[in-house]
């Protein structure tokens, strides 16, 4: 056991530059045959990259890393699961519309912001504050969220993390008059975000391109602090968590504090996508906002391997790009080349469904599992010898 | 001697936020009470109104709750799928009810065939229930606790696609087979739904309760619940009882299935999660594998939730939704056991 770990954790580590080496050339091999290369090809090429890896898509992709990263270290590193993970997206993307937006036009603050012409009211900050601020705000809602339910057993926080996930996107959707102020505009949301200044370059609203490059930036930051996290002293408290709580607990890891703690920064990584989310799209609208996304994302985390960096990162490339192009796609071409006339989308639930059940039935530990995950999901099929049976486990009833 | 003075203080924090839960939560009841009350020295007829409404949506809660709780119990698994399979049951007894049998307006005939059809809803509702777990989660028995929720909930999805594509994406109203009369006491009004309600919910949850408490099948079920290991050695075949404990979930949710279409009077793909959601609510209230609980706290969940929406003081409907599941996170605050349960501690 040792020893695979160890080796594991090596090979982790060596693994790692290797990969900010390929995702930094896949971002910038995109970036470029989008700025460079597709305008000069032909209609029929430009027709293609539009349908099947339109830039859009490619940028959304990048959001749902940011996103399935973050509920990975609450359900693959910490071993808690969270139902309710669109609610940290609401709350990032509503501080972006909050902070850089003309939205609360009682005011008028300019902090390094960037304005529309005639639109100065409101509140307009750096976008990098507004990331800061993002991410703070939403790890405080993690902390309210968490701070009550961590003590109780693990399966009441998911339900407590649904019901928030319930909450905040329905406080959104009905707080156009709270107490008589307009907080979150309601059902129409909160558009015409202010475009980003970053050194001096506007990126402008139909600035894809740009757009898709600091949502990857945001994406690869993620990877990087998933993986250091991982390695660290906290990291290594939180697997120790997932894995047995008694043994962590009698080794002097403090229980709640650790728990706490990946909830909350769990937490920052939704908010951080919920801002990216909201400028790549220039606005926020509550009713994006449900319990279907929280599973979607959940599905990336446990489709990929739940506590593997790139096996999440992979698994929200494939499910995202499903869910955004994928399904229309490959359904069309299997409509035109067979000539049957099947609604390929509305299989959306089916497909999610299925995915999670039979992952959990068949292959438990996801696509590209970790050796160490794999035990630890696969240990009522180990031989009695080798597993700690419910008799050695105190208090398992 | 630094850690014992350290864990001194901490003793000594903890004991102040004991503290200040107990203060916060009587702040919390006191507001309640001051709603209600206020409530009903403004206007005592439509406060009796409300809560006639109340306990009449409350029963069908205490349908569903019923099988969160059973399950719960025995298992200890939150089957996020129960919801979905309330909301398949009452698709199903329209489709049977309303399209294949035809039966679209009140009388004698169509009375008949309702309680004729409830059977057939109930023993659909056991089927599927007893189906997934066969197929799902007596197969992830012993896994890590993350398995089987999750499978939980992909199940509630695989169900709610197999209600969207039997009616569609959009409510259907159902057309009911309960006289729309209202009988007036003391100029309050009853309806004949509220009254049928009452008379087909109320012998279900005795008759559930009978076979949990009283029958030799109800004693191998508590047994499973309280030691597999045990009860196995004592002769009680587990997976069996354990199945049954799914057919009758899954019959209760067949009961509130079709009395919900019939009283409602729409039904739709999407109204497994909500319900679901009320209905665990409602089995947490009471205190889960409480079967008296999980109909307590249907009830109170149905009360508060008229009273929001339908009293002259309140937030107003658009709230509802959030009313529940603020209760919900209230009570894992102040008392994740229930207020029949006893205490869920981490145990560690």
């Amino acid at each position: 056991m040792t020893n695979t770990t160890a080796a594991a954790h090596h090979a982790h580590g060596s693994s790692n530059k290797k990969w900010a080496i390929g995702f930094s050339t896949i971002v910038a091999v995109i970036f470029l045959l989008n700025v460079f290369v597709l305008p000069n090809t032909n209609t029929q090429v430009q027709r293609f990259f539009n349908a099947w890896f339109s830039l859009n898509s490619l940028a959304e992709i990048m959001i749902w890393i940011l996103m399935a990263l973050g509920l990975n270290i609450i359900v693959g590193y910490a071993g808690l699961l969270d139902l309710g993970y669109v609610a940290f997206w609401a709350l990032g993307g509503y501080v972006a519309g909050w902070l850089m937006s003309p939205f609360f036009n009682q005011v008028s603050i300019n902090f390094f912001g960037n304005p529309r012409e005639g639109l100065e009211m409101g509140i307009h900050f750096h976008v990098f504050l507004v990331l800061i601020l993002g991410g703070v705000f939403t790890a405080i809602w993690g902390v309210i969220i968490g701070g009550p339910t961590l003590r109780l057993k693990s399966d009441y926080l998911a339900l407590v993390t649904l019901g928030f996930g319930e909450i905040i996107p329905q406080f959104m959707l009905n707080g156009s008059n709270i107490f008589g102020l307009n907080v979150t505009n309601g059902a129409q949301g909160i558009g015409g975000l202010d475009a980003v200044l970053l050194f001096g370059h506007e990126i402008g609203t139909f600035a894809l391109p740009e757009k898709f490059l600091m949502v990857s930036l945001l994406a690869g930051a993620m990877i990087f602090f998933s993986i250091r996290l991982r390695d660290g002293r906290l990291g290594r408290a939180w697997l120790a968590i997932r894995e047995d709580e008694l043994a962590a607990s009698m080794m002097g890891v403090p229980l709640w504090r650790t728990k706490f703690s990946s909830y909350a920064i769990g937490a920052v990584g939704g908010g951080i996508g919920g801002v990216g989310f909201a400028i790549l799209i220039g606005g926020v609208y509550a009713d994006r906002f449900n319990f279907v996304i929280s599973i979607i994302i959940l599905a990336m985390v446990v489709l990929g391997g739940m506590g593997n960096v790139w096996g999440v990162v992979v698994g929200a490339t494939v499910l995202a790009w499903v869910n955004s192009v994928g399904l229309v796609q490959v359904g069309n071409l299997i409509n035109n080349t067979f000539d049957t006339k099947f609604n390929f989308p509305s299989y959306q639930f089916l497909l999610f469904g299925l995915l999670l059940v039979l992952m959990m039935l068949f292959r438990r530990e996801g696509f590209l599992p970790e050796a160490r995950m794999r035990m630890v999901m696969n240990e009522d099929k180990l031989e009695d010898l080798e597993k700690v049976t419910d008799d050695t486990k105190i208090g398992s009833h | 001697m630094t850690s014992v003075a350290s864990g001194v203080a901490r003793k000594k924090k903890f004991s102040s936020s004991a503290v200040l839960l107990k203060v916060s939560m009587f702040l919390v009841i006191g507001a309640i009470a001051y709603w209600l009350g206020s409530n009903l020295v403004n206007d005592p007829r439509a406060f009796v109104q409300v809560t006639i409404n109340g306990i009449n949506n409350g029963l069908l809660y205490a349908l569903i709750a019923l099988g969160y709780t059973l399950v719960y119990g025995i298992i200890e698994l939150i089957n996020f799928a129960h919801g979905d399979l309330f909301m398949l049951t009452s698709v199903f007894s329209f489709a049977i009810l309303t399209e294949l049998l035809g039966a679209k307006e009140p009388g004698a005939r169509n009375f008949a065939l309702l309680l004729l059809v409830l059977l057939f809803t109930m023993a659909f509702g056991a089927i599927v229930n007893v189906t997934i777990e066969r197929v799902a989660y007596r197969r992830l028995r012993n896994a890590p606790k993350l398995a089987p929720l999750i499978t939980a909930v992909g199940m509630s999805f695989v169900l709610q696609w197999i209600g969207l594509k039997w009616i569609g994406s959009v409510p259907v109203n159902v057309f009911t087979v309960l006289p729309a009369t209202k009988y007036e006491f003391a100029g309050i009004e009853i309806a004949f739904k509220t009254l049928a309600i009452f008379i087909i919910t109320i012998p279900i949850l005795i008759t559930f309760a009978f076979i949990v408490n009283k029958t030799r099948r109800g004693r191998a079920m508590r047994a499973t619940a309280q030691d597999k290991d045990a009860s196995r050695l004592m002769g009680i075949n587990v997976n069996q009882t354990i199945s049954f404990t799914f057919a009758i979930a899954g019959a209760a949710a067949g009961a509130a299935g079709i009395m919900w279409a019939q009283t409602i009077g729409t039904v739709s793909y999407n109204l497994g999660f909500q319900l679901g959601l009320i209905a665990f609510t409602s089995a947490v209230l009471g205190g889960v594998g409480n079967l008296y609980g999980a109909v307590l706290g249907g009830l109170l969940v149905g009360l508060i939730q008229a009273y929001n929406d339908g009293l002259a003081v309140g937030l107003g409907q658009r709230w509802s939704q959030t009313m529940v599941f603020s209760i919900l996170i209230l009570l894992m605050v102040y008392r994740p056991g229930g207020l029949l349960g006893t205490s869920s501690q981490e145990k560690v």
